[in-house]
């Protein structure tokens, strides 16, 4: 779900009078439905929308193929990132943020290759497609051209893959091999988080729902990290909040996760 | 003195999961009591199914005392309690490592920063898993692992570059230990449980890495994320357990765990 989509969701007729691009009906909005917009919409009230676009893809089946489709979306959604932010020469060159980024690009494309292998390989009814993807979310982010924006979104993408494997893990409990695969990258993407979180001058680990200075639009990444009590133990007993729940990362389901790809889904 | 943690092979006529179902099958048949030729303190599942906990953890071994050394056990509570003696180490080590008197002068303050946060996750982990074994053993009196005892040898805490070489490797045996025991465990809440925990351990790992070689790509190395399949590190419990066997001097098995 686009953010222009869902503001088209929202729109009315009075507001619209008549389907155009996106770009014009976002134009019809003036100025302050487009700022009231852009400043208090986030990802996840994009469910609540009834209207359905073509392109957005639907929360996957709860089996060991519908964990490892949405993980190949993730991935496509990754892997693309990545290569089009090398390219774009948005990331400084010859230090630390270009071998970061040339790791993890590397790791991204290792893994979109291990997910069609593992659905059945290139042609296998079970390889979903790649989607086409707008990381400019319609204009609002320029992730190619400014490199703060690239770094904040790299995190966004990093920590939900993170608690987006980790909802499918159980999803894949009756297929050890894929399991321990599953949980092969799950880790890979945590060492990218961490580091990408360093590299914004973030701590390597999420503490409560804190989206750490990214756009209000990333904070259903985020929510639910403020969980405090695990299996009944109050993980704040000894040091406080945020030492709690920086111990644990929290899990995404199916349709938190689905709701925050569909965002750069066009 | 090192490795005196016992190791020892799983039992060849063990590591058939149908035939020690048949054997504790049998004996539930012959004698409701428990399996016999084992020791007093043995804890072996072979009474009918109270609480459910044979169809819940699929039989098996409790952790306890047998032959008068502690057994990690086996099933859902033996990899708890292997994770358990895992946070041990990693909370034991950092609370060494911040309560050393050159914490202050021998790191950064960007690593202080780091290391403080890791000895409170590691602690908190390990209390996590004290008080979640302490409800999920029938009886924790006698099955819980004990206070474990640790030696790190000639390590100088006040070494910048040895302390950062341990925890690095201690966060990437967390990091292979969690990734091989998930497919150990049948209990889906307790595999996200593990999930939750070993995402935090690699976020640990890549930050420790970072402090080490900040230059670089080492946050996720090639000599831990295989560089043709994008995979992390994986371990055996027989594997990791080699590796804190450096580190644990309270002698304990691992019968039941591969």
């Amino acid at each position: 779900m686009n953010i222009l989509k869902f503001i088209e969701s929202f729109a009315n007729e009075s507001l619209m009078q008549s389907k155009g691009s996106r770009r014009e009906s976002f134009g019809q909005f003036g100025q302050l439905g487009k700022n009231l917009a852009l400043a208090s919409i986030p990802f996840g009230l994009s469910t609540f929308t009834n209207s359905a676009y073509a392109a957005d893809i639907s929360p996957t089946p709860s089996t060991p193929t519908g964990a490892l489709q949405l993980a190949l979306t993730l991935e496509y959604l990754e892997k693309e990132y990545y290569l089009l932010g090398l390219q774009s020469g948005v990331i400084p060159t010859g230090g630390r943020d270009e071998k970061v980024f040339m790791q993890i690009s590397d790791h991204e494309t290792d893994h979109v290759t291990f997910l069609i292998n593992a659905l059945g390989g290139p042609g296998s009814p079970n390889v979903v497609a790649k989607p086409t993807f707008d990381f400019t979310v319609g204009g609002i982010f320029q992730p190619f051209t400014d490199y703060a924006t690239f770094l904040a979104l790299a995190q966004g993408f990093e920590d939900t893959g993170v608690r987006a494997y980790k909802g499918q893990a159980v999803n894949l409990i009756s297929t050890p091999d894929l399991l321990t695969a599953a949980l092969q990258i799950h880790s890979v993407e945590a060492r990218h988080a961490s580091e990408v979180r360093r590299l914004r001058g973030q701590k390597g680990w999420i503490i409560r729902n804190d989206r750490g200075g990214l756009p209000v639009q990333a904070q259903p990444v985020y929510n639910g990290e403020e969980n405090t009590n695990q299996a009944g133990y109050n993980t704040a007993a000894l040091f406080g909040v945020d030492a709690g729940t920086e111990s644990f990362d929290e899990p995404l389901t199916t349709e938190e996760t689905v709701a925050i790809a569909n965002l750069f889904i066009v | 003195m090192k490795n005196v943690v016992k190791i020892q092979k799983v039992d060849p006529a063990f590591t058939d999961r149908r035939k020690f179902l048949k054997i504790s099958g049998l004996t539930l048949m012959g004698t409701g009591l428990l399996l016999a030729g084992c020791t007093k303190d043995d804890e072996i599942m072979s009474s009918p199914d109270q609480n459910g906990l044979i169809s819940k953890f699929g039989g098996g071994h409790f952790p306890g005392v047998k032959n008068g050394v502690f057994d990690l056990g086996g099933n859902d509570l033996g990899i708890l309690t292997y994770a358990y003696a895992l946070e041990q180490l990693e909370a034991d080590f950092y609370t060494k490592v911040v309560n050393a008197s050159g914490f202050t002068s021998s790191f950064t303050a960007e690593d202080q920063q780091v290391l403080v946060d890791l000895y409170n996750h590691e602690v908190i982990h390990r209390e996590f898993f004290k008080a979640t074994l302490s409800t999920a053993l029938p009886n924790p009196k006698k099955q819980l692992l004990p206070d474990l005892a640790f030696d790190y040898g000639g390590l100088n805490f006040s070494s910048r570059s040895q302390v950062l070489a341990t925890a690095k490797a201690l966060e990437d045996t967390g990091v292979a230990a969690y990734n091989g025991a998930g497919r150990l465990i049948s209990n889906p809440t307790y595999l996200l449980l593990a999930g939750k925990i070993v995402s935090v351990e690699a976020r640990h790992a890549s930050a420790i890495r970072s402090l080490i070689n900040p230059n670089s790509k080492d946050f996720a190395g090639d000599d831990v994320v295989d560089p043709t399949t994008g995979l992390d590190v994986k371990k055996n419990p027989s594997e990791v357990l080699a590796i804190a066997d450096g580190f644990i001097t309270t002698p304990f098995t691992a019968l039941y765990l591969p």
